[in-house]
């Protein structure tokens, strides 16, 4: 095997996202092509990883730099599945706005290249370069839009971006300096090798790893770029960064907890770290989302909440022995099962304000009978991200909170629950507007092909993972244990 | 005396707090720019002395990602002022305090 082969995926993407440049600048009257050949870019990527799912061994490429396990192989479906769902997503929005089409999606797929390097990296170096790939890309695609709102937030974006970057990277390197090795394994070796040596610098490092890639998570203390860039981004741009860049900081965050600072090594320190960081951010984005009238800000306050809800799991890394893979199985099931389920949440609320032209959620009312499918949609995604079965957001807390009461931390599950009991008055009160108000406005409508598609499947996936989650949730176990068996 | 190893942290350490202290309270976004140039430059002096100083292997991987951080803040810093222009044009300022758009 070589090197090339092992980063197929990535490069499946990358090509594709070449292509559309090359077919806007050599064949300008095919253009309404562009978003196909994207699609047949992420097609042949998933493609590409369907031949490794059976594979049982440990590979790794470029000298160690990349690792190619299930774990990496699990998030390359999510990431590509989002990709998709949100080129189908974008169609209609782009074609609009009449400018730049092919390098809307080109950076798109860069992008999403960057967040596959991500979950796959596994050295320090690697993972600030992939952070970057996919990062720069999404500063660009939040300023995209025309209005003044739209570069507002991308100039936002991008300063908050940086700083949480710098940050990281002088985590970066005092771990460096404290290990010697920028390398997952190396740093494991190096860490219990030192013993109680230099502990507070460690921890400094650490926590300052923890501050940068907060940002990217959205977690509370460092959330406050998030209702911002969400409200004022393009639409399709807001509901790619809830999904795509809070799954790719977790797959890293996961990884690096997991295989490079992970059980052995790890003190309770950051254990109670995540789980205050997990509590508080709950709590804010919750509280925060009650006051909200603009859909947009709520859904960006609510996926704070769900940030806390996923780090759950990552408090769970203090749990030794057979159940260590447990945080990191509830992790990445939620990952999988919130970007299906807020994808679906925010496609529906495209649809309904491209036609509608607000975001208001007092203009959501009545839209029962304008458009029942639209409705629906919308209200079983809510459904599923406060929690209620049969979907796939009561699984997803079910798994993290379980994986918390392993790890000695029913405190934290209470307050989950707790904060799920809030969220509920949100979520459905925002399904009963479009239920039970009645407004003035009669004419029904239906959303366009590109929307309708991608929002069938994102609540096909809420649902089926809802009824039988039983085979994610064992790729998701067997994904986490290839971490447990490296380090 | 001749500086060692803590002299040359210390150093980056002051660099980087300086540098978050003005990214974080110039108004301007020009400003806050350069004030992510300096952390990340700060970053730089400590990754190259713990490199420098560092006793085993590995001091290659520390100089390596210096390389990188420096080609990814200039990529970032043509974004940055990209945006900055685009933000100028919609609003005759690039003071963060009066982008304020974004509010409930």
């Amino acid at each position: 095997m070589n090197g090339i082969d092992l980063v197929g995926p990535q490069f499946a993407v990358l090509i594709a996202a070449g292509m559309a440049l090359l077919v806007d600048a050599l064949l300008p009257r095919q253009r309404r092509f562009i978003p196909l050949v994207a699609l047949a870019g992420l097609a042949l990527s998933v493609a590409w990883t369907i031949s490794w799912v059976s594979r049982d061994d440990y590979q790794s490429a470029f000298g160690g730099t990349l690792a190619l396990d299930k774990y990496a192989v699990f998030f390359y479906f999510v990431f590509a599945g989002i990709a998709a769902a949100v080129v189908l997503a974008s169609i209609d929005w782009v074609k609009r706005e009449g400018r730049g089409e092919a390098e809307y999606y080109a950076l798109l797929l860069v992008s999403t290249a960057g967040y596959m390097f991500l979950a796959a990296s596994r050295d320090l170096i690697t993972i600030f370069i992939a952070l970057e790939l996919s990062s720069i890309p999404q500063y660009i695609l939040a300023g995209w839009g025309k209005d003044e709102r739209s570069s507002e937030a991308g100039l936002k974006y991008l300063l908050l971006g940086a700083i949480a970057s710098a940050v990281l990277l002088y985590g970066m390197a005092l771990l460096y300096g404290f290990t010697r090795t920028t390398d997952l394994g190396g740093i494991a070796d190096a860490i219990v090798a030192g013993g109680s040596e230099n502990r507070a610098l460690l921890t400094l490092a650490v926590a300052l790893v923890i501050a940068g890639f907060g940002f990217k998570m959205a977690v509370v203390p460092f959330q406050m770029w998030v209702p911002d860039v969400y409200q004022g981004a393009p639409t399709p741009v807001a509901a790619y960064l809830s999904v795509g860049s809070k799954g790719a900081a977790f797959a890293v965050v996961t990884r690096l907890f997991f295989e490079g600072l992970g059980p052995d090594v790890a003190s309770d320190d950051w254990s109670m770290i995540f789980a205050v960081v997990a509590a508080v951010s709950m709590t804010f984005g919750n509280v925060m989302a009650i006051v909200q009238t603009d859909i947009k800000r709520l859904l960006g306050y609510s996926s704070i909440a769900q940030a806390g809800n996923i780090m759950v799991g990552l408090a769970a890394v203090s749990v030794a022995g057979e159940e260590f893979v447990l945080g990191a199985s509830g992790v990445i099931f939620f990952v999988a099962a919130y970007a299906f389920t807020n994808l679906g949440a925010f496609i529906a609320v495209i649809a309904i304000s491209q036609r509608i032209g607000s975001d208001r959620i007092g203009d959501y009312a009545g839209m029962w009978k304008r458009s029942p499918v639209l409705a629906g949609a919308l209200a079983l995604c809510l459904v599923s991200l406060t929690g209620i079965p049969p979907t796939a957001g009561f699984w997803a807390k079910l798994y993290v909170f379980n994986s918390a009461i392993r790890a000695d931390l029913a405190w934290l599950v209470i307050v989950g629950v707790l904060n799920s009991l809030v969220s509920a008055y949100y979520y459905l009160g925002v399904a009963r507007t479009m239920f039970v108000a009645e407004s003035g406005e009669e004419a029904t409508f239906r959303p366009p092909l590109g929307l309708s598609i991608s929002l069938g499947l994102a609540t096909a996936g809420v649902l089926i993972l809802g009824l039988v989650p039983g085979p994610l949730l064992d790729a998701a176990h067997d994904a986490a244990e290839t971490l447990a068996l490296v380090s | 005396m001749t500086p060692g190893l803590e002299h040359f942290l210390t150093v980056g350490a002051i660099l980087f707090c300086l540098g978050l202290t003005i990214a974080l309270s110039k108004r301007n976004a020009i400003g806050v720019l350069m004030g992510i140039e300096i952390m990340l430059n700060a970053v730089n002096l400590t990754l190259l002395s713990f490199a420098r100083f560092g006793v085993g292997h590995g001091p290659v991987a520390g100089q390596a990602f210096v390389v990188f951080i420096i080609t990814v803040a200039a990529a970032e810093a043509a974004v940055a002022l990209a945006l900055a222009v685009s933000v100028y044009r919609n609003r005759d300022t690039i003071d963060v305090d009066k982008l304020n758009l974004l509010r409930s």
